[in-house]
């Protein structure tokens, strides 16, 4: 009864942690711009897409991470100067259409150049299971759980004590004040993808030894990491994470004790009670109208 | 109008210059609707490279009547409404003979009712026993159905003794099929089947429903019906993880290379029926299918530098039997080659040999499917 639950929620954990990173990465571009970015998705899978292309071409593991890190910081910053920045002033809708099409490019540009099959990246330090209480779990579980973890430090650390993290926070806070006091948001907004399309790249590599990858893997991902941004209040770091873990445990519960066919539906289905209820997320900011 | 006259005058002229290597009359059309990009478009791109591979042999060896064939294909992104759609604009403005296609059962299914109506011989590549079943005038299929594959594999079963068996399915088309024809047939072989769970072809985690799988007691085997994709590699990988050791099966849908570069070693011992084809270097040499399987495997990879995929047997069977359908009839008239196709009698394929009748719109034998296993990441033949 209990190895079930703990195998439940190891499950859970872990698919959690997935969708957590892909929340923070909607969550930074959303704080910098307002937009958001349905491109997300694409990072994850290009960054794991040509992490295994690397390997597959012979590279180590370590440098086909960096190399795959890289290029989807490139792809980041390609995005914001090529794609939005020239759109700049226009109405958000239309960024938003904006980065879906940014989406199809990316995912299209990946079928075309490294096809359409199906890619796995070795796991970091082997396949055999781990036994805890009855339950088990590939290492790679531990991988995932821990740079979750790691990222979510470092990102507290950068926007808590660097100036460009301050910076990026102000320009969340209010994008005009920020501009007032000499903050240049154009920068901000290009770090913010920058650092989103790593983020993904994270993510996607971390992932890709346990989930698989091909060129279309990130419309569930993108999907799945904007239902956590919601529920965990959109533009909010530590909703984010709150929103991604709880999402992947409540997914592997309903699976486990409920069906699994419905699983889905009963993730979607509290989101919805709690957006209901509270419209902004679990940890959204509060807004108050003055009249 | 115009153009039409125009053709019929230049023709004969360029034959005339061309001289003997201008096959006579108006070309063959062979239309084709594959999924070649979307979700299925790892079976529909090597379909197409396939049917343009054994088109182009053809013709180099003289056509077919002695007139050129053309092939039309059309992509209709995994998605059955396009499907629908593009196998019309392929009867009415291309003009083609005969169909093929639907690269997996969703469009070919969505391609049926046009071709019953429109009235043309219609030779599918999906694998749903309800694209025969019941037989429709104008509607053939190549691969094996869903029916006969859970039936050979709770046949293994039986031979080997095991009588109760977990089942997890995909929650896809085919899954739910398969899922549908073991029950059904799970008791003519004196099986039951005492739990079952299903899982979403994109799920990437399976460890619940095999947690639930895992606490059952008295099964001796597992049946995990998948379709094709990543889908086998998830289930079978989580399934190493739980560190669960009964044998296990899938359907053909697992059977190729990927299968066994995404699961690794999780994959040793699977089991799974498939057709001599996939697995040509183990058969023996007395076997009919070895050579035209090998040959297959041969012309693709000198064609296209890469190695060929068993789905592309599917509609290179499927060209044979209009090939034939049209060269035994001695005409293009759709009624004569539809009838032709009906009577195909003993045309070594690539699934296995057809022979089929008013009845049997498909053509298999159970025995054409054969058990292979997997042993240091290669598909090996069962005794």
């Amino acid at each position: 009864m209990i190895s079930e639950l703990l195998q439940f929620l190891f499950s859970g954990l872990t698919v959690g942690a997935m969708y957590a990173l892909a929340a923070l990465g909607y969550a930074l571009i959303y704080n910098a711009s307002h937009i958001v970015n349905f491109a997300q998705g694409e990072f994850i899978m290009l960054g794991a897409m040509t992490a295994t292309a690397f390997v597959e071409a012979g590279c180590g593991l370590p440098l086909a991470i960096s190399l795959a890190i890289a290029i989807s910081v490139l792809a980041g910053i390609g995005m914001e100067r090529l794609a939005i920045r020239p759109a700049r002033g226009a109405p958000l809708v239309t960024l938003l259409i904006i980065t879906l099409g940014v989406a199809l490019v990316i995912r299209g540009a990946v079928q075309v150049t490294l096809g359409k099959g199906n890619h796995m990246l070795p796991a970091f330090s082997g396949d055999a299971p781990i036994h805890l209480g009855g339950a088990t779990m590939v290492p790679q579980s531990l991988w995932v759980l821990g740079i979750s973890v790691l990222v979510v430090v470092l990102l507290a650390w950068y926007f808590g004590r660097t100036v460009s993290g301050k910076a990026m926070l102000a320009t969340s806070h209010n994008r005009l004040a920020a501009e007032l006091v000499g903050i240049s948001t154009q920068r901000v907004l290009l770090a913010s993808f920058a650092l989103s399309g790593g983020l993904g790249a994270i993510g996607g590599v971390i992932t890709a030894p346990i989930t698989f990858t091909s060129y279309d893997a990130g419309v569930v991902l993108g999907l799945k990491g904007f239902a956590a941004a919601a529920l965990g209040g959109i533009g909010s770091g530590p909703g984010a994470i709150v929103g991604g873990l709880l999402l992947g445990v409540i997914e592997s519960l309903a699976a486990g004790y409920v069906s699994a066919p419905y699983k889905d539906a009963v993730a979607f289905i509290l989101i919805l009670l709690v957006l209901m209820f509270m419209p902004r997320g679990l940890f959204g900011a509060k807004v108050t109208e003055r009249v | 109008m115009f153009h039409h006259s125009l053709r019929q005058l230049v023709l004969p002229l360029a034959c005339l210059i061309a001289g003997a290597a201008c096959a006579q009359g108006e070309p063959i059309r062979v239309g084709a609707v594959l999924s070649v990009t979307g979700p299925v478009g790892f079976i529909g791109d090597p379909q197409q490279k396939t049917l343009e591979l054994h088109v182009k042999r053809l013709n180099d060896q003289g056509g077919l009547l002695g007139r050129k064939v053309v092939l039309t294909v059309y992509d209709d992104q995994s998605d059955p409404n396009n499907a629908n759609t593009f196998a019309k604009r392929l009867v009415e403005s291309d003009k083609v003979d005969v169909l093929l296609g639907g690269t997996v059962s969703p469009p070919a299914l969505a391609m049926v009712p046009y071709a019953e109506r429109a009235g043309v011989p219609f030779v599918s590549t999906g694998g749903s026993l309800a694209l025969v079943d019941p037989v429709k005038k104008w509607v053939f299929k190549t691969p094996h159905s869903d029916r006969m594959v859970a039936e050979r594999i709770l046949q293994d079963m039986k031979e080997r003794g095991i009588q109760q068996i977990a089942l997890l399915t995909e929650t896809s088309g085919f899954g739910q099929s398969g899922k549908k024809e073991v029950h059904a047939a799970a008791a003519k072989f004196g099986i039951t089947v005492v739990g079952e769970e299903s899982y979403g072809p994109k799920d990437t985690d399976i460890t619940p429903q095999l947690t639930r799988l895992r606490g059952l007691q008295g099964a001796q085997a597992m049946l995990i019906f998948c379709g094709a994709g990543t889908s086998p590699a998830m289930a079978i990988k989580n399934y190493a993880q739980m560190g669960l050791k009964l044998p296990v099966y899938m359907p053909h849908a697992a059977v190729n290379q990927e299968f066994i570069k995404l699961g690794g070693a999780a994959t040793e011992g699977v089991r799974m029926p498939t057709t001599g084809f996939v697995v040509p270097e183990a058969l023996p040499a007395s076997d009919p299918q070895k050579a035209p399987s090998l040959d297959y495997y041969r012309s693709y990879k000198e064609a296209y530098k890469q190695d060929a995929s068993p789905f592309g047997g599917n509609v290179a069977d499927a060209l044979a039997i209009a090939v034939d359908g049209i060269r035994r009839a001695g005409s293009t008239d759709r009624a004569k080659v539809r009838d032709a196709i009906e009577s195909t009698n003993g045309l070594v394929g690539l699934n296995g040999i057809f022979t089929m009748s008013g009845t049997d719109h498909n053509g298999l034998k159970p025995e054409s499917l054969r058990i292979v296993e997997v042993r240091s990441g290669r598909f090996e033949l069962v005794k």
